[in-house]
């Protein structure tokens, strides 16, 4: 059976839908079902960060192009995870993940959450080491330059922010 | 290893005694936080050792807090699948601790930390995963013992927390606050009339989201809808909760307004639905798990509606879990893939409701019109 649509590829999708009391059947092709938003078992697992993302609804599908496949970074200096490894299973590797993706994690959680900046119960790590990772004011200062100076106005903005609610 | 669910205070399901406010359509709420230690991988890229260390540091600090002073430890990865499928079907580990999803089953060190209401997963996606579980609708109830748990635990393990993203989890979607809040509601009344489709629709708009009994990716079955909170970044702890409360109450409004709808519009027909149900409970041989379930849920908008009035909702309660699969079982000292629950399962549902009722077989009264 051909495709309703293209007419050209062997239809492999059959969409039943219920439209003002009326049943209608369609015979649909992958490509002319994905243009309908149509979505198989196959072309889901072809984009596994889509597997999770797409459970958060609309918006899930926003986070998941704030990730464009494109995307690339240097991996994870403590626990040598990559984008891609994130692509692929949705999860991160370690805490620190947050700190070597921050602008491709930032631009996701404001996708996701629709804000990236935590405003809840702030804590005090009992570790001193792990409380002197936190950014003091001059290392903020000085990323504020290194924004500015790379004309990444958005994170100079965060920045400033940050700068602004720790003064 | 075998499990021994006597250790548990109240097996963990104290919860069913539906005590709670709302206890008729809301069964349950559950509050739960994620929270990683700093400079480890997180459980899915971490190593057998990593995770016998963290299993290690994390029983130990949680024994040392208050409220799990000399709980109990159960290792998921030593369980059989009935017993860990047993922990899931209690709502006290997730389907990703219990491993039921997982090829290779639960992974390394997997644990649970319980003191019946209040508990500890120790290697899901987040090393830890702490949460509480109350009775009816109860969310302030829920979160207070939590919130003095989490932060009597944070005082002796260094949690991995951002002061941009808060606290960080293996999953983005988590991030933040690591706050999940869900209330496991009834909405037969919202069904009936088919006004469902819109609550849930309007759930979505709010930023709140539904699962069905069990969680992420379970289906709905007997109309019970676990509703919670979309996002955990951006808002307090307090705004979370308040705002999920909020929608909570309404759609409870929603629901009884429906269930007045149908009582005016349909009493007969509902009758029926409830007495058939009831009947089918009562004496059919072999009863399915979702057929229990949608049954269950008729007879329990029975009791709500007064239609039934010798049936407790905490009897209602316990036929929801103990006639779930590992359950039954467990019970009749079988193997999960037994062919005979439906059997069982039906035996023992008409020995619950016998003992429970004292009904005369051939109930005469509780019709709403002749």
């Amino acid at each position: 059976m051909l495709c309703d649509q293209c007419g050209e590829r062997e239809a492999a999708i059959h969409l039943t839908q219920i439209v003002n009391n009326a049943v209608t059947t369609q015979h649909l092709c992958e490509t002319c079902a994905s243009e309908k938003g149509v979505h198989t078992e196959a072309s889901v697992a072809k984009h596994p960060l889509s597997g999770f993302l797409g459970s958060l609804g609309s918006m899930g599908k926003g986070a998941a192009a704030a990730l464009p496949p494109t995307a690339e970074s240097t991996p994870c200096d403590f626990c040598g995870a990559t984008l891609q490894d994130f692509r692929d299973t949705g999860r991160l590797g370690c805490p620190h993940c947050y700190e070597s993706f921050t602008p491709h994690l930032r631009t996701l959680l404001r996708r996701i959450h629709g804000a990236s900046r935590h405003v809840g119960h702030a804590y005090l790590s009992p570790d001193r080491d792990a409380a002197e990772q936190a950014p003091d004011l001059d290392a903020l200062r000085a990323q504020l330059r290194r924004a500015v100076d790379a004309e990444n106005f958005e994170l100079a903005a965060e920045v400033r922010d940050q700068i602004r609610g720790l003064e | 290893m075998t499990l021994d669910l006597s250790l548990i205070p109240d097996g963990g399901v104290s919860w069913l005694d539906a005590s709670g406010p709302d206890g008729n359509i809301v069964l349950s709420t559950r509050v739960r936080l994620a929270r990683n230690i700093q400079g480890r991988p997180f459980a899915g890229r971490a190593e057998r050792e990593e995770l016998d260390d963290i299993r290690a540091r994390t029983i130990e600090a949680g024994r040392s807090t208050s409220a799990l002073e000399g709980a109990v430890d159960f290792r998921l990865d030593h369980l059989d699948r009935l017993e860990r499928q047993l922990l899931h079907e209690r709502h006290l580990v997730s389907k990703e601790l219990a491993g039921l999803e997982r090829e290779q089953g639960p992974r390394h060190a997997a644990s649970l930390l319980t003191g019946g209401m209040l508990g500890m997963m120790v290697n899901e996606e987040d090393h830890l995963r702490l949460q509480t579980l109350c009775s009816g609708f109860a969310l302030e109830s829920a979160y207070a013992p939590l919130a003095r748990f989490d932060q009597e635990l944070g005082g002796l393990l260094p949690f991995a927390f951002h002061p941009e993203f808060g606290y960080l989890t293996a999953c983005p979607t988590n991030a933040g606050t690591g706050l999940r809040a869900s209330v496991l509601i009834h909405l037969p009344g919202l069904v009936l009339t088919k006004e469902i489709a819109k609550v849930l629709q309007g759930l979505a708009q709010v930023g709140l989201t539904f699962r069905g009994l069990y969680g992420e990716g379970s289906e709905v079955v007997g109309n019970f809808f676990q509703l919670s909170n979309q996002t955990t970044l951006g808002k307090s702890e307090e705004e979370l909760l308040d705002h999920l409360g909020k929608i909570v109450r309404q759609v409870i409004e929603y629901e009884e307004q429906a269930r007045e709808v149908l009582q005016q519009n349909a009493p007969n027909v509902i009758a029926d639905k409830v007495w058939r149900a009831y009947g089918l409970l009562r004496y059919a041989r072999t009863l399915s798990f979702d057929e229990t379930m949608n049954l269950l849920s008729g007879v329990r908008l029975g009791v709500g509606l007064n239609l039934i009035d010798d049936l407790s909702v905490y009897t209602l309660n316990k036929l929801l879990i103990f006639t779930q699969p590992a359950h039954l079982a467990r019970r009749a000292e079988r193997a999960l893939s037994d062919p005979d629950p439906p059997a069982i399962r039906a035996a023992f549902v008409r020995r619950v409701l016998e003992e429970d009722a004292a009904r005369p077989p051939f109930p005469g009264s509780g019709d709403p019109q002749p």
